[in-house]
């Protein structure tokens, strides 16, 4: 029997079953390399684990558990400070090594302190941020692996060539007492990119204008693989932006190709923090079947906006400049990495903003990265705050998802907001009258300054 | 006896989120906690435009919707993996979203969960029926039955018996996949 070439998402779905080859449409058991859950669902991820297997039963393997609080930190609501409580008390009791706990007494109870305010430091030295971008810096993402999340944004870690996706709690309870999942393989769809941004241009235009391109529900069920000489001049930071957003389209996972730049990121990572090393990247075969395959050319794209309501609601920057603005916002898995920092303060370095504009890290080694980054003798931190940009240094989700009411930066009235995140519904950041508008951190730069949404080219050279 | 419900539905269009299903700032309830479970489904569609859909799902202070079956255009279910969006709504007494397509990880929490069948319609029936109709699905025949037509609904196949079950657990257990209790 000849047996066709396979897919990268084929490829690790086979190897994760056990198997030689499958082929879309097959339901496998594969078997999971790494579970991680959050604040939001980890709670109920573990009442289901307790009701099932019993209330003394323990994880199939806790060094595959990475327990990430990161939703609901920095805000005064009892219940989110208790949903914490609840994973910290099922890590000590699981003897799990990786929680990336808010406050460092194993024993204690976390609260936030509304006085001190939302913008200085209230974590302690265990304390993350962000699930998605914390998974790569504490080298718990490797090719070739599975990944799952009771998070749809954990899609993103498809950028280090492995398999990674959003599940429920149900779905994880059942992984946390069996350490398998039975799945359903995708079809995959290619997207060839070719030749190397312009300036001003960012991933995040890309992956907007393919969501605008095939549709917001247009990758439903199934796995967006990236390829092509424009995804090996990219960085680590961009393929995330990419892969992140793959659940946009409605997508199963993106998966990127492993090339020298994966390796050296994670073999830095992995070693750095002491996590398995001996991974298995998966590689292209020459023959491989798509739903969809298409070439895009980089040089081609021009700053992007999804517009309110929905990521697929594609236009370009330039031709939205009669939207006024009523908020600017930099954060989240997406859009709060240092290099989206970077980026923005390109743009607002030396001006001032003109509608408020918020940030916040994703990580608090991003908080670290932006206050040691130093341009001409002022820190990338300060340049943002002389901007006028009210920066937190408690990294988290915040306001990408809305949440509590006393959330940093969220959109408590009707208005317009700009913003570096990822999703754009009805209601996502708060009020459900508001508008937001997805755009790249160059672009929400721009329009923070003039008050409109704005090509980020007008100040860029 | 058939397996029928009958209710009056609840009609929403395309693209509705799961922020829509269950806005963000309900999600510090926990699922598996008995009171939080059933003030999830107090809360269940409260995210849709009021603009859109003056009809409330639930109305204020009560914890059922008289609407057990929701007919949906496109997409339904995108955006989060939240578990709590199909809990909101099975807690609120939906037995069935009738969609014309769903969102992935939406449909496979719904029979994660055992909470609502997830029926695909080939027919848009979003655009010719109301908030308010009175239809008869049944789940036998993949029919739904509203305004004196009938209209066939594309049949769950493999995920129904785990519904029918009651959840992927209560399946794998049926199923011998994993031990009994």
């Amino acid at each position: 029997m000849i047996l066709r070439p396979m897919t990268l998402t084929e490829k690790v779905l086979a190897r994760a079953s056990g198997k030689t080859h499958v082929q879309p449409g097959d339901n496998v058991w594969v078997n999971v390399d790494t579970l991680m859950t959050h604040d939001v669902c980890g709670p109920g991820t573990i009442g289901v684990f307790k009701r099932e297997f019993g209330k003394d039963a323990k994880v199939w393997d806790r060094n595959k558990v990475v327990i990430i609080p990161d939703h609901y930190i920095f805000t005064a609501d009892s219940m989110s400070n208790r949903n914490v409580d609840i994973l910290r008390d099922f890590a000590r009791e699981q003897g799990l090594p990786y929680f990336y706990d808010v406050i460092d007494d194993k024993d204690g109870h976390w609260t936030f302190d509304a006085a001190r305010g939302p913008l200085a430091r209230q974590y302690g030295s265990r304390y993350t941020g962000v699930c998605h971008t914390t998974l790569p810096w504490k080298g718990h993402t490797r090719p070739g692996e599975i990944l799952f999340g009771t998070d749809s944004h954990t899609c993103m870690a498809g950028a280090f060539n492995q398999f990674a996706t959003g599940i429920g709690n149900t779905d994880a309870g059942f992984i946390l007492g069996t350490g398998k999942l039975l799945i359903k393989v995708p079809e995959s769809m290619r997207f060839f990119l070719e030749g190397a941004l312009p300036p001003g241009v960012m991933a995040k235009d890309v992956i907007l204008h393919v969501i605008g391109e095939i549709g917001f529900d247009g990758a439903t069920y199934k796995a967006m693989q990236w390829e092509g000489p424009g995804v090996h001049t990219m960085s680590m930071d961009d393929r995330m932006t990419i892969a992140n957003m793959a659940i946009e389209a409605g997508g199963k996972n993106g998966i990127f190709p492993c090339d020298q730049k994966t390796l050296d990121y994670v073999r830095e990572r992995v070693s750095e923090n002491g996590t398995r090393s001996d991974f298995d990247p998966v590689e292209l075969d020459r023959e491989q079947s798509f739903s969809y395959d298409r070439v895009f050319d980089l040089s081609k794209l021009e700053p992007t906006v999804a517009c309110h309501p929905d990521p697929g609601n594609r236009k370009l920057a330039k031709e939205m400049s009669h939207i006024g603005l009523d908020r600017a916002y930099i954060g989240s898995c997406t859009g709060g990495k240092t290099s989206d920092f970077l980026a923005f303060a390109e743009v607002v370095r030396g001006k001032t903003v003109k509608i408020d504009t918020f940030g916040v890290p994703a990580t608090t080694k991003v908080v670290q990265e932006l206050k040691d980054t130093v341009w001409n003798g002022q820190s990338v931190w300060q340049i943002l705050e002389s901007a006028g940009v009210r920066l937190t240094e408690n990294a988290s989700c915040a306001a990408c998802l809305g949440g509590p009411v006393d959330t940093f930066g969220r959109l408590n009235q009707p208005m317009k907001c700009i913003s570096a995140t990822n999703r754009n519904f009805p209601g996502r950041m708060g009020n459900k009258e508001s508008e937001v508008f997805l755009a790249s951190p160059y672009t929400v730069a721009a329009s923070a300054l003039t008050g409109h949404i704005t090509d980020p080219r007008e100040f860029i050279s | 006896m058939a397996h029928t419900v009958t209710s009056p539905i609840y009609v929403v269009q395309d693209n509705i989120d799961t922020d829509q299903i269950i806005p963000a700032q309900y999600l510090t309830l926990v699922p598996t906690i008995a009171e939080e479970y059933e003030k999830l489904g107090s809360y269940a569609l409260i995210g849709l435009p009021d603009a859109l859909y003056p009809e409330r799902f639930v109305e204020d202070g009560k914890t059922q919707t008289q609407y057990k079956i929701v007919i949906a255009g496109r997409n339904f279910g995108c955006g989060s993996s939240r578990e709590h969006a199909p809990i909101a709504l099975g807690a609120a007494g939906v037995e069935a979203v009738v969609a014309e397509s769903f969102a992935r990880i939406f449909f496979r929490n719904c029979v994660a969960t055992g909470e609502i069948y997830p029926y695909d319609t080939p027919v848009r029936l979003s655009d010719v029926l109301k908030t308010g109709d009175v239809a008869t699905l049944d789940f036998d025949h993949d029919t739904l039955t509203a305004n004196g037509q009938t209209y066939s609904l594309k049949p769950l196949g493999e995920v129904r018996p785990v519904i029918d079950a009651g959840g992927i657990f209560n399946f794998a257990r049926e199923s011998g996949m994993i031990p009994s209790r």
